[in-house]
């Protein structure tokens, strides 16, 4: 073991042999959530069990499809609203945190370092506080039990986080670049909409992966919110009634939660080198 | 420079004077960053400080189905919410079980996050694309569908987990009869300790990501010159990398702290709420206070302005912390 060729090449093997076991741990429970979907009930309480299906069906799929696995509807019906909720979060979060950004980005002013800390405070107020409040509040304006409320419910939970991390990319957009524009006579609004604007747009993909987050996976808002109102449900309280159910449907539930999973997941990754920019800073968790 | 690009002096036009003298109020009362704040801050006020104040004030009444209905007065309770919550057992131990599931998952959170991201950084390119996609996935996947997902691998009926434990020789997972073992109804311990394991798979790739970017900054030749030295790898992380990531690790640890103080969605579908009782952690409690029948929102407030000031503890820390990072210049 003398020989340093000997020694780095265990250690090289070590080193990845530990990858491969982390990645496999790792990925080993979403496997089997994909493999509970395609696998026939028989398979699924097997005294065997297998993580490869022996006999893969999509019969899970078109129970969970047709509705009848929840008796509440097809998973289309949820994916619908989770989307209407999501895309209006995002949209509506984006434009008023550009705003805010651009205002303690650019601008000197009295209370700015107050802003900013209630910014951080707010961040962590939990949900389990508000929802009391909350509840009593949207009941007395009728909000309750449809998809307007949560919207505006997840807008402003997600705006602290998205302000905090937009104002860092407006600080790097060149002030040169708006000095040349207004020099050449440019007005306040084309400015902002012609000159910043497309210079934070990657900003704003990675400032819309917390909101997407936000609005997409709540939880506890939705659940008290949206009660009984069945054809309200966003999928992951769809999910939870599904589940709460009872009767064993692991194979339909599992396909609604794969269902659930591919959206995100195939937004993590396309915006996956964006996610680590000022991570510190936005928090970004599910 | 910027400011006098944003509220710069125009020469008045002809054309639409209203707007023009509205523009000209803006610019002479240095109005532009508070009408570009409004929007967000009105928002922020309606749903998270207004709610908040009012949480307060119910904590102090006894504001409940009846004084919603108008059928009795609201009245003032004084401290009489936080007697009852203060004398009630299941408070106390549901506060026992959160403060235990924090003080095991974010200190296990925190080294998983660690190691994993001490490993990507001296993968290679491939390697490291492999596990951080992995990782990413545990990440992604929503907190209901991970819980759900969990629930049916420690199911006592056809799960994995119990399957594989009742399959080990004795020696090695004790005498317990792991074939059927309720994971979910058998009390807070190993309810918590599925709760533990999901949270921890679901958290460390937020802090090896996090970790990873840290250590990318270190500069390469410190370690270098350790390697020369002939340091060993731990010797090296507490004499060249913790010091420098200190205040990453510093905003690390407030963040898991808060977040695993708060597992509301995860509890509550892993202990089957509103069942077992003996499992409820400080957000279940408060959730039950105040949602189960009869409903009883000044206990509820009261709970909730309890965990809220036991949180703000934390959040003061980690604002001192960003502050201290120079996140406000």
């Amino acid at each position: 073991m003398s020989n340093p060729v000997a020694v780095k090449r265990v250690k090289n093997f070590s080193l990845n042999g530990t990858a491969v076991l982390v990645a496999l741990i790792t990925l080993f429970p979403i496997a089997w959530m994909i493999s509970t979907a395609f696998k026939p009930s028989q398979e699924i309480f097997s005294l065997t069990p297998d993580l490869i299906p022996s006999h893969p069906t999509l019969g899970n799929f078109s129970e969970v499809i047709s509705g009848q696995a929840s008796g509440i509807g097809s998973v289309w019906l949820f994916f619908r609203n989770s989307l209407a909720v999501t895309l209006a979060t995002v949209l509506v979060a984006s434009l008023v945190s550009l705003l805010a950004s651009v205002a303690v980005a650019r601008f000197r002013f009295r209370f700015r370092a107050s802003v900013l800390v209630l910014l951080l405070i707010v961040q962590m107020i939990p949900g389990e506080a508000l929802i009391i409040a909350l509840f009593l509040d949207f009941n007395r304006l009728g909000l309750l039990e449809n998809l307007l409320g949560l919207i505006l419910v997840y807008a402003a939970k997600a705006l602290p986080v998205s302000i905090w991390m937009l104002r860092n990319f407006v600080a790097t957009v060149p002030r040169e670049l708006e000095e040349a524009a207004a020099i050449d006579g440019a007005r306040a609004p084309t400015i902002f909409w012609r000159i910043l604007f497309p210079l934070v747009a990657p900003g704003l993909v990675a400032t819309s992966i917390f909101s997407f987050i936000t609005a997409y996976n709540e939880f506890i808002v939705a659940l008290t919110f949206l009660g009984q109102a069945h054809s309200t449900y966003t999928l992951p309280i769809y999910v939870t009634y599904f589940f709460g159910r009872g009767g064993a449907q692991w194979g339909p539930i599992m396909a609604a939660s794969t269902m659930y999973t591919v959206p995100v997941v195939l937004f993590f990754l396309i915006v996956r080198r964006r996610l680590v920019g000022g991570l510190v800073a936005g928090a970004v968790k599910g | 420079m910027a400011e006098y690009v944003w509220r710069r002096e125009r020469p008045l036009r002809g054309a639409a004077p209203g707007g023009t003298s509205l523009a000209t109020f803006v610019r002479r009362h240095k109005l532009a960053p508070y009408l570009l704040l409004a929007p967000g801050l009105a928002g922020i006020a309606v749903v998270l400080l207004w709610p908040l104040v009012q949480v307060g004030l119910y904590a102090f009444q006894n504001y409940g189905l009846p004084q919603i209905t108008g059928a009795e007065p609201v009245q003032w309770v004084g401290l009489g919410n936080f007697a009852a919550t203060f004398a009630d057992s299941e408070f106390w131990l549901s506060l026992r079980t959160t403060v235990l599931f924090a003080a095991v998952v974010v200190p296990l959170t925190l080294v998983a996050g660690t190691l994993v991201g001490l490993l990507l950084h001296r993968l290679g390119k491939k390697m490291a694309a492999i596990v951080s996609t992995a990782a990413l996935l545990a990440w992604a996947t929503p907190p209901v569908a991970a819980s759900v997902l969990f629930y049916w691998l420690f199911n006592p009926d056809g799960g994995l987990v119990d399957w594989t434990l009742s399959k080990l020789p004795n020696w090695l997972v004790g005498n317990t009869d792991w074939a059927g073992f309720n994971w979910t109804t058998s009390g807070a311990l190993p309810a918590y300790t599925v709760i533990a394991i999901l949270v921890v798979w679901q958290s460390f790739p937020f802090i090896a990501v996090t970790v990873l970017a840290g250590l990318k900054t270190v500069p390469a030749e410190l370690y270098e010159a350790a390697r020369v030295d002939g340091a060993a790898p731990i010797r090296v992380f507490w004499r060249i990398t913790y010091p420098l990531l200190k205040p990453i690790f510093l905003v690390l640890l407030l963040l898991s702290v808060i977040w695993d103080f708060n597992v509301f969605t995860q509890s509550y579908l892993l202990t089957g709420f509103p069942g077992n009782r003996d499992e409820f952690n400080l957000s279940l409690y408060i959730y039950d206070k105040a949602f189960q029948f009869p409903p009883s929102y000044g206990l509820g407030g009261a709970l909730a302005l309890i965990f809220t000031l036991v949180l703000l503890v934390v959040t003061v820390g980690y604002v001192r912390a960003s502050v201290r990072q120079g996140a406000l210049t």
